[in-house]
């Protein structure tokens, strides 16, 4: 059966790893990566399956470099 | 760097539901990570999108840690000396009343050296829309102080914290603002979790909506965090900021189509 999807891109160039968005994301999508950006930050990235593309994170995200999808999948 | 939970039958362009509204020019903000003006920033471009009017809006950018939103609004713009804005938008919206006109200001900025063009605009009933990022202290240059600072609040003009015997009290300028004939709509909005940034973007958009019909001054309050200044992570701030702040500077609207609302609130 069709199930509808969320999915998440961060621009990890421009993220600060600050943090916000794992606070504001219902099912604990988001976690900091170990890894870190050109500007030294640790970055925001996706570490589950269950993002239902609510937009919470990129709306709270000050930097604004969140891309949320939503879409069926089979 | 490689995504463990990569979702590529999803993300395509005609699934997007949320991206950065072109209105930010694509380049990183000067803020610090966490920071409040950011998500500002967006939201007031969001709703300047959503209602058609980037080419007919003019922003004023004041002196503070938001002094470069000329840099990051894809709109026109002009920067005011400190704590001038308030003067400036007057002009500019007397010489132009069919354009958009808003003041963009920190609480350094318009309530300590622009309190009396605040003021004085707003009991003149000028007709724009005054943003007023409220982070109780002087984030651009260091922490210091500010009127909105709270009692016992440390700063790095008041390292004991704030004693209001000797440093005076915290100042609720929109309170006074809202007791002024000619101000038609304020309430003071945070932006730290999503509803909150939701609620925002409404208040923009009735704030930036009354300027069709000549009301008089609009006023948003957006309690904010300066993580920096107040020496804590972003989210701590954010925590912080819910248990300190919004006691101090309740959240809601205060006065609607001239009207004050939310009285014993104002009186606290
Ligand atoms: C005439 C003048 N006086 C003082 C300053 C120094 N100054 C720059 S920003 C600022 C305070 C800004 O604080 P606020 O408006 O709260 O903005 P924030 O950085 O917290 O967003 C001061 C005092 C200045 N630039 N010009
Ligand atoms: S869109 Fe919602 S569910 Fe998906 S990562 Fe963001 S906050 Fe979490
Ligand atoms: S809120 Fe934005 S800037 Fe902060 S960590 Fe998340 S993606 Fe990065
Ligand atoms: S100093 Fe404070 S107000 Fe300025 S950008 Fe940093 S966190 Fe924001
Ligand atoms: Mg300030």
């Amino acid at each position: 059966m069709a199930k509808i999807k969320g999915d998440i891109l961060v621009n990890v160039e421009r993220c600060k790893g600050c943090e916000v968005c794992i606070t504001a994301c219902p099912s604990s999508t988001i976690a900091m990566s170990k890894e870190v950006n050109g500007k030294g930050y640790h970055f925001a990235m996706k570490v589950n399956d269950e993002c239902t593309g609510c937009m919470n994170c990129a709306i709270v995200c000050p930097d604004g470099v969140i891309t949320v999808f939503r879409g069926k999948i089979e | 760097m490689e995504e463990p939970f990569v979702k590529t039958q999803i993300r395509k362009d005609e699934n997007i539901v949320y991206k950065r509204t072109s209105l930010l020019v694509d380049r990183p903000l000067s803020y610090c990570p966490g920071c409040g003006h950011g998500v500002v920033h967006r939201m007031l471009m969001e709703t300047l999108e959503e209602m058609g009017i980037q080419d007919k809006t003019i922003g004023v950018s004041p002196v503070g840690c938001s002094v470069l939103a000329y840099d990051f609004m894809n709109i026109d713009m002009i920067g005011a000396a400190h704590g001038r804005a308030p003067a400036l938008a007057t002009a500019i919206k007397r010489l132009w009343p069919d354009k958009f006109v808003f003041t963009y200001q920190g609480d350094g900025d318009l309530a300590a050296i622009g309190t009396a063009e605040t003021i004085h605009a707003c009991n003149r009933g000028e007709n724009f829309t005054i943003i007023f990022i409220n982070n109780g202290i002087y984030g651009m240059t260091g922490g210091q102080m500010a009127p909105t600072t709270l009692p016992g609040m440390r700063s790095s003009t008041s390292p004991y914290g704030r004693n209001v015997l000797t440093m005076g009290h915290p100042l609720k300028i929109t309170e006074l603002i809202a007791n002024l004939p000619g101000v038609n709509y304020v309430t003071r909005q945070a932006v730290h979790t999503p509803n909150h940034v939701r609620k925002t973007k409404k208040a923009i958009r009735k704030a930036l909506e009354q300027q069709k019909e000549n009301k008089g001054i609009a006023f948003i309050e957006v309690v904010s965090n300066c993580n920096s200044g107040w020496k804590m992570t972003p989210v701590q701030s954010n925590k912080w900021m819910e248990e300190n702040m919004f006691p101090f500077y309740p959240l809601g609207d205060i006065k609607v189509d001239g009207k004050l609302v939310q009285s014993s609130e104002v009186a606290k």
